[in-house]
């Protein structure tokens, strides 16, 4: 069934993918209430943070446990740009990018010598320290009391404060975000990335050096990230470092590897269920959590390839419908 | 002056010795095999060569230039190709992606092109399959597929890493034959590893025998093949 949806999108996405945008342009004619508006919100910038982790973890193979921490750092850096440089939000925007692209750097260089588990430790350690420089800075960060009155973004004189503005603003970034990520996977650099991937070593013997695409696919993953985390703080004009934790991280694992790791539009489709289902399932007061967790237990155990491709691109295959190979299969 | 030159070639994996100083040539146009049991060192000697293992001592000189301490890309654009065990082939990415991928270090579009053509040529079952994900052929088609994406890096010295591993003899068969036909009509100088002693000296001129990390005994593979303690040890004949 699933399948067949892919295969639908795929063979018809001159007319899917205008239908979609145009769904998205016009929700905020329909929805009018900011409950919903804030949930689409929210929709777009996990959207965001899923695609710049799957980047990393779907795509070049790196497991990191602290995808957060990129998140809040830039948070906290565009915050503190407007906040105490006032500076402009777009240029914020980029800075706080570039900051935390440079973060990105630092860990992408353990990341070299380490592989899977101590990797992933070493990962789960750097959200940790990033959280606790943000609860024990008082001075910069004013701690666990947080950054209030983070200034809305300002284009030629007119302010973005209402949700749907925001909205609009969110969808854009989100677009540019899929966008970029469709084109850098499919480009020879998004190539080299996944072949760090697949076998390092096969990699190295046709010449590519898989350092350098490691650190690149932190450096691109984290500035995506911290993009958005601007982009937040902007939006809820608050923020304290509850925001940026542990569990942020594993959410956003989890719409990566729910939705297919080393696939875009599952990454996409994640975010958006894992924002939206627990909001459905409010009204079920303190069952909320038990439930989705045994919805995901399942999802495990029936589509453990995820919502949305087995990890492959299957583009590949639909051009040759007729000769689907089995897997596995030998001569 | 021998295209590839090795002298007294030594790895350690920590303590525990790899190679312990081993030293051959290959000459130009030559097809050469290294044959032994597992865990000899013969992996490790064309990973010590591409430059993926670090070598403790000796030297390597490929074309009369030093490579000994050259960084893994830069010895691929000197022109030495390797083949993984194991065809180490992308399995997410298409066949087509995966032979550019060869060309990886080339900017020659024009020649490139010309090279799609010539893998195209030698393996008619990857025009087939271009479109198609890596990871869904079949196990000779992947061999194909990464003997294919070596050659793409037109190549002056192609390394083999024992390509019957995990084939039909049938299949096994077919790919040393297109090893030949590689090293015959297209003069490509070829140093295959293999454990499948048989078609190893079938294919090559000349053949080493590595023991424990020694290079025990080099010569000629058809004066080999009737040496009475090759066909006992290693081809699996009796008297």
């Amino acid at each position: 069934m699933n399948r067949k949806i892919q295969q639908f999108v795929f063979e018809h996405k001159k007319v899917v993918i205008p239908i979609a945008a145009l769904i998205f342009l016009g929700l905020p004619f329909f929805v009018t209430n900011s409950y919903f508006l804030h949930i689409l919100i929210m929709v777009c910038i996990y959207i965001c943070l899923a695609l710049s982790l799957n980047l990393v973890t779907g795509y070049a193979g790196q497991l990191v446990l602290g995808h957060a921490a990129f998140y809040g750092i830039g948070a906290y850096a565009g915050a503190l740009l407007m906040l105490k440089l006032h500076v402009n939000f777009f240029a914020a925007l980029l800075l706080s990018a570039a900051i935390t692209g440079f973060f990105g750097f630092l860990l992408g260089m353990p990341a070299l010598r380490l592989r899977g588990d101590y990797l992933a430790i070493v990962t789960l350690g750097f959200g940790e320290i990033v959280r606790l420089v943000f609860v024990n800075w008082k001075g910069l960060t004013r701690g666990p009391a947080g950054l209030p009155g983070i200034p809305s973004p300002q284009i030629f004189g007119f302010a973005i404060s209402g949700r749907t503005e925001f909205y609009y603003l969110a969808l854009i970034l989100a677009l540019f975000t899929i966008f970029f990520m469709v084109k850098l996977i499919n480009s020879g650099v998004g190539m080299a990335m996944q072949t760090v991937k697949n076998d390092e070593i096969a990699a190295e013997a046709i010449g590519i050096q898989p350092r350098k695409y490691k650190i690149m696919a932190f450096v691109i993953s984290s500035a995506f990230a911290g993009m958005i985390g601007c982009f937040f703080a902007s939006y809820l004009s608050y923020i304290s470092p509850t925001a940026f934790v542990y569990n942020t991280s594993m959410t956003i694992l989890t719409m990566v590897v729910l939705g297919g790791l080393g696939s875009i539009m599952g990454s996409v489709l994640g975010a958006s269920i894992l924002v939206i289902v627990p909001e459905m399932l409010r009204f079920l007061n303190d069952y909320r959590m038990l439930i989705f967790g045994a919805l995901m237990v399942f999802m495990m155990i029936f589509k453990p390839e995820g919502f949305w491709g087995a990890g492959k691109r299957r583009r590949n295959i639909y051009k040759i419908n007729s000769e689907v190979p089995d897997h596995g299969s030998n001569s | 002056m021998a295209l590839l030159e090795i002298k007294d070639l030594q790895v350690k994996y920590g303590v525990i010795p790899a190679l312990k100083g081993i030293s051959f040539e290959v000459e130009l146009g030559e097809a050469v095999a290294i044959i032994g049991a597992n865990g000899a060192g013969k992996t490790t000697t064309l990973h010590a060569i591409s430059g993926i293992a670090d070598k403790c001592g000796g030297q390597v000189f490929f074309n009369g230039e030093d490579i000994t301490k050259m960084p893994a890309h830069k010895i691929v654009s000197r022109g030495i190709s390797q083949v993984q065990e194991g065809r180490g082939v992308f399995p997410n990415l298409s066949v087509a992606e995966n032979l550019s991928l060869g060309a990886y270090l080339r900017n020659d579009k024009a020649e490139i092109a010309k090279d799609y053509e010539f893998v195209y040529e030698v393996f008619p079952r990857l025009l087939e399959r271009q479109k198609q994900m890596a990871g869904t052929l079949s196990g000779g088609e992947q061999q194909m597929l990464a003997i294919g994406r070596s050659l793409m890096a037109r190549p002056k010295l192609l390394l083999l890493d024992e390509p019957s591993m995990g084939l039909s003899p049938l299949i096994t068969e077919n790919i040393f034959k297109t090893i030949k036909k590689l090293n015959k009509e297209r003069q490509m100088t070829i140093l295959v590893v293999e454990q499948n002693a048989q078609m190893a000296l079938w294919v090559s001129h000349r053949t080493y025998i590595m023991e424990t990390g020694n290079i025990v005994y080099g010569g000629a593979s058809k004066e080999l093949k009737n040496q009475d303690f090759i066909r006992k040890s290693y081809l699996g004949q009796k008297d």
